[in-house]
């Protein structure tokens, strides 16, 4: 992918976002907040590339490292991000009708 | 090497699934129904982003044969992540979510100047190497003693990834440690703060530009640590009532960290989450402004509202007001056909969600019709309350939004006021001196009569303005703890 086109999917992306959040109901906006922290330690993906990666050069094998405590932090933030999530909107009920 | 090294399409298809998914997790958001779908969508383009960057790019051995010591390491990190988030998020208390995002918010930061930090010392692992850049596939190196040349455009985008989520960390830790009450919540004011923060912020934009010239390991790392530096002087002189906008904010970053990774890494589905990330903390942050009649600048300038400001309109405390007792309070709404409560910060602070509930209940076994009205600055993070309420099991029906509800007080017997006090100022909408001078308000005091719970007579909000409502002759001041002071309520209305 050129430039170019990362950056349309960029700007894309962003438009959706600014639509679909707010249609956000505000009573979930805590929610929101700890969802959008889970999904954005999709990051993770660049410290399983820095920690699969063999180290051929230098910096490798710091890299390497560097990459394996990324992996450990994005962890902690997806698994408990959604887990919280979870937590969270499970408490959100409707009234009982009697 | 575009998408890591020649990445096949069924790579590049997975990554961009995973970016729907997400899109799919925020849409759920629109209502609380279908938000446990949301949020296991959410989940599902999490484990398809992981594992299909595991199975791409796990080094092998032989013909199929994946490393199995790389790929021990990286799962024994990903358990003791899963643990760790999985313990803190069963254990957190409601009260104590602010925290609880501030944390995660510096981890994503910290874990973006890690990747940005690792691409930089292992830029072929990738892909970002200059003049190998066409997929071509694995090209090995011999070791070399100089590093290899980066893409000039992939310096800048690991530079702002590696600013920006530096910026994340340090902001998000401050921000954390005024949430859980580890630092005052009082403004730090630095002298000359503003050019100090300028001049900063100049020098690591003109490093980011150097980079794309110089790829020494000196320019990477005094822009990484002047970002850390920065991210810390912004958020000291920001006051704890303004932390919704600072949460906010920092979730923005949070998500504009992560994009700047997947520019380097030519990643979908990691710029898709960035954008979204990025735009949704954008949004909410703008709606707390406006819900302050503040703007974003004058919230970053900081300095507004500490603990104990001096009270504005000196001697207003000499007025005259009136007290009830728990038992005057039962009565009140015991015979009211309406009752509106409204929460605010104290609410959470006292802990006292869930005796309001129990309140409500018997007030509706009278046949009292029990509605909640939220300002969305209540509290310290946006929807902060509602979470807190939904938390005590009150339905999410009941609860409104200050623009669904302001017009109901003025038909309402009762408003409650619990642990709020600048966002029910009618000098909000009166008095053009007042600091909160136009900020959106609930009209509390058209209700018939207004109880107001408040720990004492003394303190004022965090705007530091005496509240108008306190003086009014339809209102009746509850002095006491929350808590202590609903439970009171409850067992006069038993």
């Amino acid at each position: 992918m050129d430039f170019i086109t990362i950056l349309s999917i960029f700007v894309l992306a962003c438009f959706v976002g600014y639509y679909v959040v707010w249609a956000v109901t505000p009573a979930l906006h805590t929610p929101l907040m700890a969802v959008t922290n889970a999904i954005s330690s999709v990051i993770v993906v660049g410290a399983l590339i820095a920690a699969a990666a063999g180290s051929v050069s230098v910096g490798g094998s710091t890299a390497k490292w560097l990459g394996l405590l990324a992996v450990v932090l994005a962890s902690v933030n997806i698994f408990g991000g959604f887990a919280v999530t979870a937590r969270m909107l499970a408490m959100y009920k409707k009234r009982e009708r009697r | 090497m575009h998408e890591g090294p020649g990445a096949p399409a069924w790579v590049m298809l997975a990554y961009l699934v995973a970016g729907v998914c997400f899109i799919l997790a925020l849409r759920g958001l629109s209502s609380p129904e279908s938000s446990r779908r949301g949020n296991r969508f959410g989940m599902a383009g999490m484990l398809l982003a992981v594992g299909t960057t595991l199975i791409h790019y796990m080094p092998r051995t032989g013909i199929g044969h994946i490393d199995s010591n790389i790929l021990v390491q990286i799962v024994g990190a990903i358990a003791v992540g899963a643990a760790i988030g999985i313990v803190t998020a069963r254990r957190i208390a409601m009260t104590a979510m602010p925290q609880l995002v501030a944390a995660f918010h510096s981890l994503v930061g910290l874990a973006a100047v890690l990747v940005a930090a690792a691409a930089f010392l292992n830029p072929e692992a990738f892909g970002i190497v200059e003049g190998l850049g066409d997929g071509t596939g694995w090209t090995v190196f011999p070791p070399l003693a100089e590093a290899l040349p980066i893409n000039p455009v992939s310096r800048v985008e690991m530079g702002l990834g590696a600013a920006i989520g530096a910026i994340t960390f340090s902001g998000s830790v401050i921000a954390f440690l005024k949430l859980n009450g580890n630092m005052s919540g009082k403004p730090i004011l630095l002298p000359m703060r503003h050019v100090i923060n300028l001049g900063t912020l100049a020098a690591i934009l003109g490093l980011i530009a150097y980079f794309t010239q110089d790829q020494s390991p000196w320019v990477f790392w005094t822009l990484t640590g002047l970002a850390f530096l920065i991210g810390f002087l912004l958020i000291i002189p920001i006051g704890g009532a303004d932390m919704p906008v600072v949460v906010s904010m920092l979730n923005s970053y949070s998500g504009w960290a992560a994009a700047a990774m997947g520019f380097t890494l030519q990643n979908s589905a990691m710029i898709i989450t960035g954008a979204l990330v990025g735009s949704s903390g954008a949004i909410l942050s703008y709606i707390m402004c406006r819900a302050m009649n503040r703007s974003f600048i004058s919230v970053i300038a900081g300095g507004f509202g500490g603990d104990s400001v001096a009270a504005g309109g000196g001697g207003a405390s000499d007025r005259p007001w009136k007290r009830g007792s728990a038992e005057d309070a039962a009565f009140l709404m015991k015979q009211a056909e309406q009752v509106i409560i409204v929460p605010g910060y104290g609410m959470a602070v006292a802990q006292a969600q869930h005796a309001l509930r129990e309140m409500g209940d018997l007030l509706k076994k009278e046949g009292v019709s029990v509605k909640y009205a939220i300002h969305p600055v209540a509290g310290r993070m946006p929807g902060h309350m509602n979470v807190l309420l939904a938390e005590a099991n009150v339905p999410y029906d009941e609860v409104f939004e200050l623009e669904d509800i302001n017009s109901e007080f003025a038909r309402t017997d009762v408003a409650f006021v619990i642990g709020a006090n600048d966002v029910t100022n009618p000098a909000a909408k009166t008095d053009k001196t007042s600091p909160i001078y136009g900020m959106p308000v609930l009209d509390v005091e058209k209700a018939k009569t207004v109880l107001f719970i408040k720990r004492s007579m003394g303190g004022v909000g965090y705007a530091g303005v005496d509240n108008e409502l306190f003086y009014r002759d339809n209102t009746m001041m509850l002095l006491a703890d929350a808590k202590k002071m609903v439970e009171e309520i409850v067992k006069s209305l038993g």
